[in-house]
């Protein structure tokens, strides 16, 4: 069938682009190692919260953090794309804006995911060292976020025009989404203006879910998590999968 | 049946309107030229028939098919060719074709040999697995004209397909093209800014200024409606009268032993014209070209337009 042949070869494409871009893989790893470095062993000798040593209590975060920015910014793709003229040649071919929207989200997902891959084996070198099951189940979830994130990065650049834009707006929305999602501190005992901030957050049951894999420390069931990811990643692929159709046509 | 029609064809912007009442038919086969400068509107032409762009009014059917009720078969129908580079620059390209083969869905047990074929028919096979980024600009435009072929398209639009290469390069690709059309069997729509462009490839040209067609016809028509060659030459000894009585000879001016003629079809005529100029000591050929077509029908000269191309002329 067209819709899936299309979608494939999106992602092929992206995919042979990204394996040739080596200082793609190695630069989204570098701020995530920073902070655990930093943050995680800097505080992580001397507090711990809910009995576990920061730099444990963070690294889920993290990593949820890795899969975030790899996810959100992937939109800008497409306007290297579009400078390129590259996505022209896309947009012309007859598939459906939907297929084209999955062969991009399945190419950031992937990307995302080798970077969390990636990390998660380091991690372990550094003393991070869940379960297996829990890593397995760790990366389902990381997935999962993967899928709002990416979608999200798509949908702003569908939306916008200019690599400047496009930061901008990505910058206002991630680092609240990351602040205010407890990847940093429990959340527990919060005042409860940042307790709403934080359950409004999609991000919120996504890091929960990871920290509740990795280290057996969630607030909230899983089941909950999941289905507020669920609920998140179907409105805004919805959402990006209509903002293709207008770069398909402008009007 | 045209392969290409359009009914008053018109995309605004704001104000401006970017293309005006478009009505033109093309049949199938032709190589037709979109002629004018920048900002005409050939671009937006072209990504209205090739429903990236919505009409603000009009219609168009491009193989039958209506532009903006039934996109995905004008989509299947036409190749297209974008003005700058449109090819993947990390992906070889052989596996530029491939992916667009998929996106087309060139079914995947005949895609490897169409790909050779259109790989060979561009001179670029032994080129195949390297790196598109280390391609030049003809050898990426090559590669872009037979992308747009993989899924045997009825109709091929090229935006610009010769914009920045040298002249040689240029030369090449227009081989390209008319070996392409020949062997393809397609139509083939492309814009331009270079006269020699589309009177070296183009069987019709239409002339496009500020989104208005000024005329629309054949090469040689345009020339002959638009006037006469000229032919200058010097001797001693020219036969003033035998010359004027000449059918094909329009119009005769004398400066000492200084001819100027204006003549139709000089390419045919000339000899005939030169038995009676004597002892011809120099000659010179002026051709009419599209710049004076250009010239006649939008009333200014043709802007942006590069120098050398070989057109510029004697003034009129
Ligand atoms: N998206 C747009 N928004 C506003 N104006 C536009 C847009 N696209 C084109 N125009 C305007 O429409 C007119 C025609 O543009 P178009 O790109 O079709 O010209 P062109 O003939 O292809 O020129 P060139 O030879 O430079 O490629 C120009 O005046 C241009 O500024
Ligand atoms: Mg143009």
């Amino acid at each position: 069938m067209s819709f899936f042949e299309g979608a494939y070869a999106i992602w092929l494409r992206e995919l042979k682009t990204y394996v040739r871009e080596k200082e793609r893989i190695i630069s989204g790893l570098i701020s995530p190692l920073i902070w655990l470095l930093g943050f995680g062993f800097g505080l992580g000798s001397s507090v711990s919260v809910s009995g576990t040593r920061y730099d444990q209590f963070i690294f889920p975060g993290i990593l949820t953090m890795t899969v975030l920015f790899a996810s959100m910014f992937y939109g800008i793709y497409i306007l290297w794309d579009r400078k390129q003229d590259y996505l022209k040649a896309v947009l012309v071919a007859p598939i459906s804006r939907s297929a084209l929207f999955t062969g991009k989200l399945i190419g950031g997902v992937s990307e995302a995911m080798v970077e969390a891959v990636l990390l998660l084996i380091i991690g372990y070198f550094l003393g991070f060292q869940p379960t297996l099951a829990g890593a397995i189940l760790a990366l389902l979830v990381l997935t999962l976020i993967s899928v709002c994130m990416t979608a999200l990065g798509l949908l702003v650049g569908a939306k916008l025009s200019t690599p400047e834009g496009f930061q901008l707006v990505i910058s206002i929305l991630i680092w609240p989404l990351f602040i205010f999602s407890g990847a940093l501190f429990p959340l527990s005992n919060l005042p409860s203006w940042l307790s709403l901030l934080t359950q409004l957050n999609p991000l919120t049951y996504g890091v929960d879910a990871v920290r509740g894999a990795l280290i057996g420390q969630a607030a909230f069931p899983l089941y909950i998590d999941i289905a507020a990811l669920l609920v998140f990643a179907a409105a805004v692929i919805y959402a990006g999968i209509l903002s293709f159709g207008d770069l398909q046509q402008e009007k | 049946m045209p392969i290409i029609s359009t009914s008053k064809l018109t995309k605004r912007y704001g104000q401006l309107a970017a293309v005006s009442n478009l009505t033109l038919s093309i049949e199938e086969g032709e190589i037709f030229g979109l002629l004018g400068p920048n900002g005409a509107g050939k671009t937006t032409t072209l990504s209205m028939l090739a429903t990236l762009r919505s009409p603000t009014s009009g219609s168009a059917k491009v193989n039958g098919y209506d532009i903006s009720k039934q996109r995905n078969e004008v989509r299947q129908s036409i190749g297209m060719v974008f003005q700058g580079t449109s090819t993947d620059d990390l992906l070889t390209a052989r596996e530029n074709l491939e992916i667009h083969a998929m996106l087309y869905s060139v079914p995947s047990d005949i895609r490897k040999k169409r790909i050779d074929e259109l790989l060979a028919l561009v001179e670029l096979t032994d080129r195949a697995n390297d790196l598109v980024k280390h391609f030049s600009g003809g050898m990426k435009q090559r590669l872009q004209i037979v992308r747009g072929l993989l899924h045997h398209p009825r109709v091929l639009f090229l935006d610009e397909p010769t914009l920045g290469l040298d002249p040689q390069t240029r030369a090449h690709v227009w081989k390209y093209i008319e070996r392409v059309a020949k062997e393809e069997k397609i139509t083939v729509i492309l814009t331009t800014h270079y006269m020699e462009e589309a009177e070296s490839l183009c069987n019709r040209i239409a002339i496009i200024d500020h989104g208005k067609i000024a005329v629309l016809d054949t090469p040689t028509n345009l020339k002959k409606k638009v006037g006469s060659d000229m032919v200058k030459f010097v001797s001693n000894n020219a036969d003033a009268k035998k010359i004027k009585s000449l059918k094909f000879v329009r119009k005769i001016e004398q400066k000492g032993d200084s001819y100027l003629i204006k003549l139709d079809e000089v390419s045919k005529n000339l000899a005939s014209l030169l038995k009676s100029a004597g002892n011809v000591s120099s000659v010179e050929v002026r051709p009419v070209n599209l710049s004076d077509v250009f010239i006649h029908y939008t009333g200014h000269e043709m802007r942006d337009e590069e120098e050398g191309g070989g057109w510029q002329g004697w003034e009129r």
